[in-house]
Parts: structure tokens; sequence; C-alpha cells
């Protein structure tokens, strides 16, 4: 994802010139082809992320689309208020990315997780909170954000996650899409996390148990009347985030739910338990040991189900 | 009384329209009992000096992509930039009747651009409005427009790390169309800012990180305006003038007295302070 937001943002830089990357002082030879293409509109900020942030908006309120790229953690809570005063208050059309989100660094420690990020920033009126799954989808909301009058935040992996959206997908801001059909439960989520739902989906399918598995692309806008059309066909869902149990996709969706007249459906969630990890492995590790990983899905949807047979 | 016209360095007019700015400033902020009165009379010859003699902005097109940029960072001085705003012609002078009025624009901060011609960005959480300036700067240069970009500061705002990020990056950046402006009152919310944070020597810290530093007095209208003409001649460096100043300059009994960062004047009060401010 970390590549195709680079060739993405050097495509952008060469076709009109306001698009401006801020970097936190990381991407050491990733963006040299932004710089061949706009030296001067790519800044190295330093590790000073506050500043950069209100600068970032300073910019954007002159007519500037800048994009600020750091660690998830620091692009997001380590300069919260400046996203909220700076950001979100003036709506200062920034795009801000948080790279390496929730487990991506896992074995960095918490330090390097983000997993409070969706929660947090999704109070914040105004603002976009995305979580594409895979490049194309990152992409495709990418360039739409850098036309949108609001500012966005995006979530976005590292190296190396598969593609799951196909080329028939309605990728962008606020727009779901099925990544595979079922009859037994939905299961609806947000980022690279959802291949594990996929393989777990595959899993299921000798016993007979039939997921469908839908990508959302963020936690704010929701799709509505995706939401609703699913809402009509699955009493039961379950939901998957990188990200910790409080406050983020689950949340969003439990919120949706109640607000909804409607038959109810019962969501249950799955994501990281509300505690900070401290027994660290590679994020496949991790997400083996918090029940994140196919093997741990498959049992969670299970569970779903036997419940809903109850 | 006769106030000045802009862009006319007339140091009888200018000082006329600093004590019309203070008079108007401590009548209306009894009327609204909107607080902040020592930090806003600390900072009115600086305000002066900006948008009569040194701003190239033009009220009647607020929004003129080249113009120059003023960020009041210190944002609780909301009250004495609404006035100057108003004398300089952004908008009626009568608006301010609403002045901390329920539903009005018009209160302790100001408000995100938009609602008050003149007004380029929310401040009120300290250290803020410098970064923004400095992004403000940075697209200037990138738009290749003439604008200048100033931010008027508190000395308590000095202790915001973020303020001391903004300066490491102007100077790495050679922003040399940043010029930031300390109203050095040397009081902070609840004490002198030197025990609280240890500032001193405040313009050598600006000197240190790379900044063209200038110290004067930020009542003398002479040498602000000799500041601002150096902090423009400056071709390498951002500019940092920090202008001594007294918190509640002008009346006699709220000049350095720091009850004055949130009182309000009551009707004695304030009809001593306008007798001082008459008589001047």
């Amino acid at each position: 994802m970390r590549d195709a937001f680079a060739s993405e943002m050097t495509a952008l830089a060469a076709q009109r010139g306001d698009v401006t990357l801020l970097s936190g002082d990381i991407g050491n030879r990733m963006f040299d082809r932004f710089k061949e293409a706009a030296p001067e509109r790519f800044l190295n900020c330093g590790i000073a992320e506050a500043n950069m942030m209100s600068l970032a908006a300073g910019m954007a309120l002159s007519g500037l689309r800048p994009v600020v790229y750091t660690i998830t953690p620091f692009t997001t809570t380590r300069c919260l208020e400046q996203i909220r005063v700076g950001v979100a208050y003036h709506q200062a059309p920034v795009v801000i990315v948080g790279t390496g989100s929730g487990l991506s660094y896992a074995e960095l420690g918490p330090t390097h997780h983000s997993l409070e990020d969706l929660a947090i920033l999704r109070t914040l009126p105004g603002l976009n909170v995305l979580a594409p799954a895979d490049s194309a989808e990152l992409v495709a909301q990418l360039r739409e954000a850098l036309n949108a009058p609001r500012p966005t935040y995006m979530r976005i992996g590292k190296k190396g996650e598969p593609q799951l959206h196909g080329h028939d997908a309605r990728l962008g801001i606020g727009k779901a899409n099925l990544l595979r059909d079922g009859t037994d439960l939905l299961l609806v989520g947000v980022g690279p996390i959802l291949s594990e739902a996929l393989k777990a989906a595959e899993i299921l399918t000798p016993s007979g148990i039939s997921i469908a598995v839908a990508s959302l692309g963020g936690v704010k806008p929701l799709d509505g009347a995706f939401l609703a059309a699913m809402a009509e066909r699955f009493p039961r869902w379950l939901s998957l985030e990188e990200h910790g149990i409080t406050g983020g996709l689950g949340s969003a969706l439990l919120e949706w739910l109640a607000d909804r007249d409607g038959p109810p459906n019962r969501l249950r969630r799955l994501g990281v338990p509300d505690q900070f990890l401290h027994e660290l492995g590679n994020q496949a590790y991790t997400r083996g040991q918090l029940g994140l990983d196919a093997a741990g899905i498959e049992k969670s949807i299970r569970n779903a189900i036997k419940e809903q047979r109850k | 009384m006769i106030s000045a016209a802009p862009g006319q360095p007339n140091p009888v007019e200018l000082s006329a329209t600093a004590l019309i700015l203070r008079q108007r400033l401590v009548s209306t902020s009894a009327a609204a009992k909107i607080p902040h009165l020592g930090s806003c009379l600390s900072c009115v010859e600086l305000l002066v000096a900006l948008y009569w003699q040194e701003l190239h902005v033009d009220p009647a097109n607020p929004e003129d992509p080249d113009r120059d940029r003023f960020l009041l960072s210190k944002g609780h001085g909301a009250p004495i930039l609404f006035q100057v705003l108003a004398e300089r012609g952004f908008f009626p002078l009568e608006r301010l009747d609403d002045f901390g009025k329920a539903g009005s624009v018009f209160h302790e901060h100001p408000p995100k651009p938009g609602y008050i011609p003149g007004i380029e960005a929310a401040t009120g959480s300290l250290g803020h409005g410098l970064p923004m300036a400095l992004g403000m700067a940075l697209a200037a240069r990138i738009q290749q427009r003439p604008s200048r970009c100033y931010a008027l500061l508190s000395d308590g705002e000095c202790n915001e790390g973020s303020i001391w990020e903004a300066a490491l990056l102007a100077a790495s950046q050679k922003v040399h169309t940043l010029t930031a402006i300390i109203d050095f009152n040397k009081w902070q919310a609840t004490g002198r800012s030197q025990e609280v944070m240890a500032l001193d020597p405040l313009a050598a810290k600006w000197e240190a990180f790379g900044w063209h530093a200038q110290e004067i007095d930020g009542h003398d209208l002479a040498a602000i305006a000799q500041a601002l003409a150096a902090a423009r001649a400056e071709r390498e460096r951002p500019s940092v003038i920090v202008a001594h100043t007294v918190k509640g300059k002008g009346v006699s009994f709220m000049e350095d007295n720091n009850n004055w960062h949130y009182r309000t004047p009551n009707p004695e009060e304030l009809a001593a302070a306008l007798a001082e401010l008459e008589a001047a």
C-alpha cells in the first residue's frame, strides 16, 4: 500500500500544481520520484508533527492540497488538537495519511500500534475517516479526497497487502463493496485485515457455512444505502477491524443499527481487546494471538452462527 | 480626535488611533464582560502599526489571494483585533454592538474564516497560529505569490512546544517572509512568564533557533515601524520582533496588574479608565 501511495502521489503531483507532500521524516527513498516531479512541493517537516499538522492547515487555507504522511500514531493522536482545530474546525482540505496502521508494526510495540485512531478521529465533525483494504481502494480514495471540499484521514498498511477488490468494485469515499456473497452471516470490515476474513470464509465453505464479506472502506461516512440493503438480508453481522474494540468500526455500526428504523440486527465485534499489547511479535503472530487471523475469525464466525441458531 | 488613514505613517494620527481603540476596547469589554483586557491593551500599538502601515490588506477585497496574512496566534487578544478590523473598515463598527451576546460571532476568540472579514484563522488554543502562518508563507512561496505572513504571539504562548517546532522548520526552510511578533508583557495567566517557564533571554533563544531577532519597545510606534521594515529587508532568515510591552498599558490601575487577565471593569472602574484615556 505504501508503494501505491507513493506512486499515486507522484502521478498526482505531475498532474496538478497544488498537491503538496509533507513527511514527518519518514519514507527515506520512497518519495524520490515525487521529489523529482515536484521538488518545491515536497517538504520534510522533521519529527515535529504538531507543527506539521498546523502548517498543513495553513497551506490548505491558502489554496494548496497538502497530504501529511507519517506513521499512524504520530499523525493522529500525537497532534490530535492540531487536527481538531487546524484541520477539522477550519474544514481545511488536508489529507492526513497514517502509514503502518493497526498492527502493521506490531513488533515495534505499543508506541507504534494504532488501535485508537478510527475511534478518536471519527468524533471530529466534517472529517472523512477512511481505512482502505487494498491499493486500488487507497488510490481511488486518495484521488477523491484531493478533490473533496473537506479534510480526510486515511489509515493505510505497509507493504505487500493483497488486492481484495475486483475490477468491478465501486471504490471511493463512503462506498462499500461485497468482496464475496454468502447467506449465513455478514462479516463487515475495513482495512487489509479483510484478507483474513476472506480466508476464513474459504475455510468454512466445506462445512456448508456461507459467509458474505463486505468491505466498507472506512468508518465515516458510512455507506447507508449499502448497509440498509445488507440489514434487510442478514440478521447477523460480525464486524472486523485491526483496531481496538472500543469506538471504531464495530461501534460505528452499532450506532448506525441503533439509529435505524427497522428490524433489529445482532452485531458481534471483532477487534483488539481493550488492552495494550506487551508480548510482541510480528503482525501475523499478533493477529493469531488475538484471534484476528483466519483461524480466529473462523472460530468467531462459528460461535456467532451457533448463537444465532440458539 | 482623527484616526489615521492606512499607509500614511503619521505618528500623531497613529497614536490617536491607538487611543480610540483602547477606549472602545475598554467600553466594549466592560459591557460584554469579556476578559483578557490586559492582554489586549498590551498589543494595541503593535496592531496599529501592522494594520495601518505594514500589512498589504484591502478591506474592500479581504480575500485577495495576494494579500498579506496576519494571524493572532494569541487568540485571546480577539477583542482588540475586532476593534482594529472595524476601525480599518473590514466591517461596520456597529457589528460590535453584538459583541459577547448570545448568537453573535464576536466572542472571546476569533472564529474560523468566513464569519468575520479579515480573520485568517481561528485561534485561542495557543501554539497554533505561528505554525499555520508558516504553512501560509510556504504556500505563498510554492504559489509564487508576494504575500508576507505575520503572527502575533504572547510570551506565555512561547511555552508551547509547537512554537519551537515551527521556529526550527521556518529557519531550515529560510522562510524570510514570515515575521513573528511577541507581545512580551511578562505575564501569563497565573504568573510571571519568566518564573513559570524561564523564557529569558527570549530574543537570544530565537536567534539561536536561526531567526533574525530584534528587541524593541512595543509601545513605540516608530520603533515598531523600523523593526517591521528591518524584518522585511531580511532575505534569508525568518524574523522575530520581541516587543517589550506592559500588560494593561494605558490604564494606570490595570498596568502590570495581572488581575486584569480575567477581570472586567465595573462601572466605576470603566469610568475611571475612560477618564484616563480621554485625558491622554
